[in-house]
């Protein structure tokens, strides 16, 4: 579809089953807002397991959460905020033809990413450390074996929450950063000009939502109360 | 059969006319690289049918088994997995995928006008996220296959030593390419619409599978993350579904109801729009209740959303709770009963021609109106307490999804047999085949009904003397069904080869698809079609 005839003068970009090049930009940003709508029910699940969770295990949840550090998890968040600003100038520096400003605001977007994970990393390493885990099974190498919040029933289930929610964002990290890689590929390659560019467009839509889910996730896991 | 008499033919057939999408292109690559949107639902088609034959075993060895009380041919624990098996293979490799992603696929962009659906690299790729869950779905099978009930329920699924991992990813990853197909028929609805056909001149087939793609974009991500949870749980043992840990088993099913309840509407609303389709064809009328019948597929699509907690009223959950989503559950009929009434009203005065597409149709009508009228018993909820997992259950359900959904299928088989393949099947067989099966499912089921008000429970491997006339009954009937599915299968595939050639329209239909040559060339249109009228309606007679 993408890599489908490119005509000459580089007006028109379109597969062929689609009357107008405007009508394939507008289909295919239709199909990214629902497949968008996908992520955020595909979330919802772990947003209501831990809903449920957090009000049946209200104690728990609060002590368990402040073995987590919020100061990692706000830094988290800056880089990502900041890294949608980025995003959505190399979205527009795509539709006013400054190729060399694209690529460039696409390659501090996935330098945020990398970011990011790095600072996951050190979270993570640390709770297998101490032994913050989600198992509740003892003897296995993920089990919980922290000391320290005894008198507080199943602070696995906390971790469990933790691990998934932050896992499968992470995860959606890695996509996005994929998928800003191909972009910056193609901008590089000369794919884009101000009247095909939304590729770009779609990215970006994606990246925002990766970092909006994140804006979720902070509050709910570091600042619990 | 002389009354047909299709509209004047507009092509002489001195014109060349293009190579069919068959001829366009050879070679092996030239399906598996396919972006084709007929090609890829052909393969869906093949797919499926296969494994509606691999589920239909699981069944008739179930129905096997339970000839007699006690052992007849396997041991229970095999007995567990069969009737999972039969489940899952049937739910989700079978009925979920069996209309909109074959039939749809084929159809959908036919009777829209258009070349394509919109993404046809998605739709190529959704195929093969099929064949990659039904790989993992297999490889369950072979290396000790699930004894959970196809539902996974906690904290069966977290202690059960069986594959339910691989099984659980399996069904995991065909979500994926539901929602796939689902999100490529939204937008190719949207976008790729012929001039002059607006919302209210598509095809009721359109709209049924428009909000049945509705329902599989905003439910199935739901089961992805549940079964993603249950995968964490038996690796990680997490704690939020297994009760041993300080889970909670209801939550689960909250859960999982909350994708399966509207799932069920992903079997049944495509088939609907079949039925809408094959009626008004049939009838030689325009459908009664167009806009009605078009406004009921997108309620029920909204309603169906609500009622998920009509499983659970035995789970402990809220009477309150129960009391609403019973409320609920009853207004599904609504929408429901409009359909029905509104394609009884289209027979009337119709001039009913009767083909084996019609003759589906018609046991549609009696097996669905049968299974949507008794799950309002089931709905009920003082009733449901005594009836809760019985055989009036699976009695209900089966008639829903095999009655309804596999008799649509099987009826729009044959009714876009001609314009998929180019030739017509044998109609006296087809006619013998959709008999036999008729007669063989009411066996089958109707026992049940029986049994399940008299207390036999559903998935039990033994059961009292005193049911075991029924059972036998009910057992002989699946072999019947099973022999009229052989007849419609040979009926098919014979014509392949001695089949007579088809026209472009062999029934009169008055849809996009009937425009083009059987089958159609690879762009689907010689010229793009311009739409000046509603889908069905008929050019008055000619003065």
């Amino acid at each position: 579809m993408s890599t489908a005839t490119l005509s000459n003068n580089r007006e028109y970009h379109q597969a062929h089953h689609f009357p107008t090049a405007r009508l394939e930009s507008e289909t295919s940003k239709l199909g990214m807002w629902i497949f968008l709508a996908t992520e955020i029910l595909l979330f919802s699940g772990l947003f209501m397991a831990y809903s449920a969770y957090r009000y049946t295990h209200a104690e728990m949840f609060k002590a368990a959460h402040q073995l987590l550090d919020w100061k990692l998890g706000a830094v988290n968040t800056m880089v990502l905020i900041f890294s949608s600003l980025t995003m959505a100038l190399g979205v527009r520096s795509a539709q006013t033809n400054k190729r060399g400003a694209t690529i460039g605001y696409l390659l501090v977007t996935l330098l945020c990413a990398c970011a990011f994970l790095v600072v996951k990393y050190f979270e993570y390493s640390h709770k297998l450390h101490v032994g913050t885990l989600p198992g509740g099974e003892p003897g296995h190498w993920f089990s919980y074996t922290y000391k320290g919040l005894e008198g507080y029933e199943q602070p696995w289930t906390f971790f469990g929450c933790y691990f998934l929610m932050t896992g499968l964002h992470g995860l959606h990290v890695v996509i996005g950063m994929i998928a800003i890689l191909w972009a910056m590929f193609r901008s590089i390659r000369g794919d884009f000009h101000s009247k095909y560019y939304f590729p770009v467009e779609l990215v970006g839509l994606y990246w925002h939502l990766v970092d909006l889910i994140w804006i979720y996730l902070f509050p709910l896991l570091y600042l619990v109360g | 059969m002389t009354q047909f008499s299709p509209p004047t033919p507009l092509a002489q057939d001195d014109r060349p006319r293009p190579p069919s999408f068959y001829k366009a292109a050879s070679g092996l690559k030239s399906w598996l690289y396919t972006l084709d949107h007929k090609r890829i639902g052909i393969m869906y088609l093949v797919s499926v049918l296969t494994f509606f034959l691999v589920g239909g075993v699981f069944a008739l060895l179930v129905r096997t088994e339970l000839l007699t009380p006690g052992h007849t041919i396997v041991d229970a624990n095999t007995y567990n997995r069969l009737f999972t098996l039969h489940g899952a293979v049937m739910v989700f490799l079978v009925i979920i995928p069996s209309v909109p992603a074959s039939l749809g696929n084929l159809i959908l962009p036919l009777q829209l006008g258009a070349k394509d659906v919109a993404f046809p690299r998605l739709n190529l790729m959704s195929y093969y996220v099929y064949v990659c869950g039904a790989l993992f779905a297999l490889y369950s099978i072979v290396t000790g296959a699930v004894d959970t009930g196809w539902t996974f329920y906690t904290p069966y699924s977290t202690t059960s030593q069986t594959s339910v991992i691989s099984m659980t990813l399996a069904v995991f990853i065909l979500g994926f390419s539901s929602i796939f197909t689902g999100l490529n028929f939204i937008a190719t609805t949207h976008s790729l619409r012929a001039p002059g056909m607006t919302f209210f001149r598509m095809p009721l087939f359109v709209w049924a599978l428009y909000a049945t793609s509705v329902i599989q974009v905003l439910a199935t991500p739901v089961l992805a993350i549940t079964l993603l949870l249950l995968i964490a749980e038996r690796v990680l043992h997490v704690g939020i579904f297994d009760p041993a840990i300080g889970g909670d088993p209801v939550l689960f099913q909250h859960f999982f109801w909350f994708y399966s309840h509207p799932a069920v509407y992903i079997m049944i609303v495509p088939g609907f729009g079949i039925i809408s389709d094959i009626i008004s064809c049939f009838a030689r009328k325009a459908i009664f209740g167009y806009r009605a019948i078009a406004m009921s597929s997108i309620s029920i699509a909204i309603i169906g959303f609500l009622v998920w907690g009509h499983h659970m009223f035995t789970s402990g959950q809220s009477e309150l709770a129960g009391m609403i989503f019973s409320f609920l559950t009853f207004l599904v009929a609504i929408p429901t009963a409009i359909k029905v009434l509104n394609w009884v009203a289209t027979l009337y005065k119709g001039s009913i021609v009767l083909r084996t597409p019609m003759w589906y149709t018609l046991g549609f009508l009696f097996l669905f109106t049968i299974g949507g009228l008794t799950g309002l018993y089931l709905g009920t909820m003082s009733i449901d307490l005594h009836l809760h997992d019985t055989y009036f259950v699976v009695a209900h359900f089966h008639y829903v999804m095999m009655g309804g959904t596999m008799f649509a299928f099987i009826g729009g088989l044959h009714y876009w047999w001609p314009k998929i393949t180019g030739r017509m099947y044998n109609e006296t067989l087809g006619n013998i085949a959709c008999l036999t099966a008729f007669i063989g499912f009411n066996m089958t089921f109707m026992s049940q009904f029986v049994l399940g008000t008299q207390g036999m429970p559903r998935r039990y491997y033994s059961y009292l003397d005193q049911f075991q006339p029924l059972h036998a009954f009910s057992s002989v009937g699946s072999y019947v069904l099973g022999l009229g599915f052989l007849m419609t299968a040979i009926c098919l595939i014979s014509s392949l080869k001695s089949g007579a050639k088809a026209s472009d329209n062999p029934w009169g239909g008055t849809t996009l698809e009937w425009k083009t040559s059987s089958p159609p060339p690879l762009e689907n249109f010689e010229e793009p079609p311009v739409v000046t009228a509603g889908p069905y309606d008929r050019a008055p007679a000619q003065h």
